[in-house]
């Protein structure tokens, strides 16, 4: 059973932006593009440990940058001839109002 | 035997028959060259885009002294010749003789100026020299100003959508019913009306210019029904004649110009004449094309072969970047005449075919000009096209029942079809230089075969041949594309935002069709920074397009904490902001303090979150922040100078100070790192920074284009400043032309190597008025510029990047 959890609203960040949430497994980036669509990803670049969140936006893909290494939003894959991928969390829109698939703090409680 | 060649003009047209002279026959004249304009050849046709700021005057000179001096050529530049004495075969100028065997008339035409009450008023002026094109750029730059250009054919056209692009209000009076009446049908002249009209150009046809009215220099243009249009200059577009004085005084036969043969030969054998100045069967020519064809068979007479220049039929192109406009042939309606139009008003398409017997005799294309030299080439054939009258109007691509590849369309052109209007060059010739001269690249071809290399119009064609002949081994990308969201370059993405008044970065990508939908981290700040530099006061930052640094103003570090590097003037500081700093680092836990190479102190490890408080206790201590994430003016570092060093000579720490006061809060293309030593001794290292001061005895050595970084490399000197005034005046205007011309993260060590440091020296050092108009432009965008990001931020601006947007409880600790 998937379990939402209301984080925001589509508002709270900027047009190719992104925000954080500070979570009991780390920073989740929440990123909105050029066209409102919104994504969750692991905030920490598989290479060094950038933080995606602070990267560039263009289309569904953002730019690390630390060492500009670029991933897809939508599959948390890098692009390009890097190789990594990053976790990718479910995320929807209800309205204005963000929510996420929380299930991941589940897993951590059960532990 | 050296026979002496007499040359009346250094125009377009003499240019080009002492070039084809010289490949033929370099040793068989000795020839003297007399022109009136104090200056070499250059492309006239070329004069629009610098009038516009496109192009610059170096741009486009073909010919220049080095040229005539390495052919021998004996050059009278600024001197007119007042009389030709057939008898004692000589000319006169500035009172000397200068015999001839052979002489050759060139002096082109003059404007025409219609005469009015007030034509010789200060502020009228023609469009047809340099000297106009300054004159025009130099009344731009008044706040506001105000031309009436009279003449809305294609001179006047190009004349006014280059002023209007220097900001300038402009009214176009045209006598006729519709624009270029020549060239365009009342449809297409409607279209072109509009999209003039759009860049905020009035245009008045039937306008009947009554008088030019002003007291001490031009103040407005009145016409006929009353209409009264306020001006600081007028610009006299109405037409031109040729230029025939010289040789009716001479004696020799002219009616409208100078009557020539076949071979170009005037009622004198011994002299010749071609160009706008002649009259060739009962015909003048003004358009480029058969002046080239001129100057070919002259040089051939000159060297004593068979040639004989026939009537031509040439095509139109407007030189206004994004108006697409093409005409060619006779248009005009008439008995026996059809015509087959296609319109698409939404898209401001228009194309129309002027049929006769089956064959097409004219052309007029609007908004798609593609298909216009393969219509024109069908014009000249004079085949019928009977066979695909159905498909003629969409052009060639749609002949033979299947859409063919571009490609395919090119290699489909017969070997004898215009490619390059302006210089006559056929498809074949191309074809041939490529093969025959191992030619891989544009500028290839337009040095070999001049083809693409005057208006540029037809380059995409010539592209697309260098493609067909050479196949997978042509390289097009010699303009080495920002990014792969685009194949253009980063001049001529700056050129076109100043040409198509693009103002927004969903603009910019709109309108040069980038091929991503919002561009990527590469090109998305290389357009901000273009944007911002072109618009000062009107674009506003994105600050979405910027990298970190520049959008926290803070410096990123390894491990996703930040840097902060409080500015001090100069270098700079006292007990009160040392306490503060102190201070900081104590409340906040940073862990590292250090001194930079820039002689600031960098507070290193504070976590993002922190940055609005640790900012706002340092400007609470008069702080504001050093830039030294910026690519912008970063630091100026300096030695104590005459203040306190017995060897200083001047004050280098006030003259830093007072430098970085004046230029802080400027975005360049990369990074700016400046100092001031005080000596020869350099203390404050500045002989490999972007810009540096040596003071000596005698002022202020200014340097410029050195790095200490990626490269390692010692500046340049650009020249001597006496006063501190002339030294602030020169590295501002120095930074504002990098500014103008530097392409996004390419250093200034990088640029000046790029463009030349003759033509850095030309613009700030030479001449004092174009280093005046820098150094203002740089001051008009410091109203913009300097405010502290810090200040800001504190205040709340872009407070979501600091907090978190959400946090999720530990379920464990509520166990």
């Amino acid at each position: 059973m998937t379990d939402w959890i209301k984080i925001g609203q589509l508002s709270d960040i900027p047009q190719r932006g992104a925000r954080c949430l500070n979570t009991p497994i780390g920073k989740i980036a929440v990123f909105r593009t050029a066209t409102d669509e919104v994504y969750a990803i692991e905030d920490r670049c598989p290479h060094k440990g950038g933080p995606l969140s602070q990267g560039i936006v263009h289309g569904a893909q953002v730019t690390c940058p630390l060492h500009n290494w670029v991933f897809s939003l939508e599959t948390g894959e890098a692009q390009g001839a890097d190789e990594g991928k990053v976790q990718t969390f479910a995320l929807r829109r209800d309205g204005e109002t963000l929510l996420i698939d929380a299930s991941f703090a589940l897993a951590v409680a059960a532990e | 035997m050296t026979e002496k060649l007499v040359v009346i003009g250094a125009g377009m047209a003499s240019g080009r028959m002492l070039e084809h002279l010289f490949e033929t026959d370099p040793s068989r004249y000795q020839v003297t060259l007399f022109g009136a304009e104090p200056r070499g050849n250059y492309n006239r046709i070329m004069l629009s885009p610098v009038l516009s700021g496109e192009k610059s005057y170096e741009d486009i000179i073909t010919h220049d002294a080095d040229w005539y001096a390495a052919n021998g050529v004996d050059t009278r530049f600024g001197q007119t010749v007042t009389r030709i004495d057939r008898a004692a075969r000589t000319v006169h100028a500035n009172g000397v003789e200068t015999p001839y065997d052979k002489l050759v008339v060139a002096t082109g035409s003059a404007p025409f100026i219609i005469p009015i009450a007030g034509k010789d008023l200060p502020g009228v002026m023609a469009f047809r020299d340099l000297d106009d094109v300054e004159k025009m750029v130099a009344a731009s730059t008044r706040p506001n100003a105000r031309a009436v250009v009279i003449g809305g054919g294609l001179l006047g056209l190009e004349a006014a959508a280059a002023l209007r692009n220097r900001g300038m209000e402009v009214v176009v009076l045209h006598l006729m019913g519709h624009l270029m009446e020549r060239q365009l049908d009342p449809a297409a002249g409607y279209l072109l009306q509009r999209e003039l009209e759009k860049r905020g150009i009035t245009i008045h046809c039937k306008a009947q210019t009554k008088a030019i009215l002003g007291d001490e220099r031009v103040e407005a243009v009145l016409l006929e029904d009353g209409t009264v249009y306020q001006a600081d200059i007028v610009v006299m577009a109405a037409g031109i004649r040729p230029e025939t004085r010289i040789a009716t005084d001479a004696g020799i036969h002219v009616e409208r110009g100078i009557v020539v043969d076949d071979q170009m030969r005037t009622s004198d054998a011994d002299i010749l004449a071609l160009g706008e100045c002649v009259e060739h069967q009962s015909v003048v020519y003004g358009l480029v094309a058969p002046l080239y064809d001129m100057a070919k068979v002259a040089a051939k007479t000159l060297t004593g072969t068979d040639a004989a220049f026939k009537p031509v039929k040439t095509a139109t192109q407007l030189k206004v970047t994004g108006v697409n406009l093409y005409s060619a042939g006779d248009f005009a309606e008439g008995e026996g005449r059809e015509e087959i139009v296609l319109r698409d008003a939404a898209a401001g398409v228009y194309k129309r075919l002027v049929l006769e017997d089956d064959k097409v005799i004219g052309t007029v294309l609007y908004g798609e000009t593609g298909d216009g030299a393969w219509f024109f080439d069908l014009i000249k054939k004079a085949e019928s096209i009977s066979a695909m009258r159905d498909t003629l109007i969409f052009g060639q691509a749609y002949q033979g029942g299947a859409e063919l590849d571009p490609m395919a369309a090119v290699a489909a052109l017969p070997d004898d079809a215009e490619i390059c209007g302006c210089n006559g060059v056929c498809k074949s010739a191309i074809t041939g230089a490529i093969a025959s001269k191992g030619l891989n690249s544009l500028d290839g071809v337009r040095a070999h075969t001049k083809a693409s290399a005057s208006c540029g119009s037809c380059t995409g064609l010539v592209e697309k041949l260098l493609a067909a002949t050479l196949g997978d081994s042509y390289n097009p990308a010699a303009v080495q594309p920002i990014c792969p969201c685009t194949d253009l370059g980063h001049d001529d993405v700056r050129r076109l935002i100043v040409a198509k008044d693009l103002k927004s970065i969903p603009a910019v990508m709109q309108e040069l069709e980038w091929k991503t939908s919002c561009g990527c981290a590469k090109c998305r700040p290389a357009l901000n920074y273009y944007l911002l530099s072109t618009w000062p006061g009107e674009y506003e930052d994105d600050n979405q397009s910027r990298f970190i640094n520049e959008r926290v103003h803070a410096n990123i570090q390894k491990d996703g904490t930040y840097s902060v590097v409080p500015r001090m003037w100069g270098g700079i500081t006292n007990p009160r902001e040392l306490r503060a700093i102190a201070d900081v680092a104590d409340k906040f836990a940073i862990p590292t303090i250090k001194v930079t190479g820039g002689q600031r102190i960098d507070l290193l490890g504070v976590k993002k979150e922190d940055l609005p408080a640790v900012w706002g206790d340092l400007n609470a201590a008069g702080m504001v922040s050093g830039a030294a994430y910026a690519k912008g003016l970063r630091t100026v570092k300096t030695c104590v100078g005459s203040d306190w060093c017995r060897f200083g000579t001047q004050d280098s720490t006030g003259l830093g100070v007072r430098i970085e006061k004046f230029m802080w809060g400027s975005w360049t293309p990369a990074k700016v790192k400046m100092a001031v030593s005080g000596c020869p001794r350099n203390c404050a290292e500045a002989t490999c920074k972007d810009v540096g001061v040596i003071c000596v005895d005698s002022g202020y050595e200014i340097h410029f284009a050195g790095a200490a970084g990626l490269d390692i490399k010692g500046t340049e000197v650009l020249c001597h400043a006496r006063t501190e005034d002339e030294a602030l005046e020169i590295i501002v205007a120095l930074t504002q032309l990098y500014r103008e011309q530097g392409r996004y993260l390419e250093r200034i060590y990088k640029w000046a190597k790029r463009v030349g440091s003759a033509s850095i020296k030309a613009n700030i050092v030479d001449d004092f008025a174009k280093r005046r108009r820098y150094y203002e432009r740089f001051v008009y965008s410091q109203k913009f510029a300097q405010v502290d990001p810090w200040e800001e931020r504190v205040n709340g601006k872009d407070a979501h990047e600091f907090a978190a947007m959400a946090e999720f409880g530990f379920p464990q600790a509520a166990e």
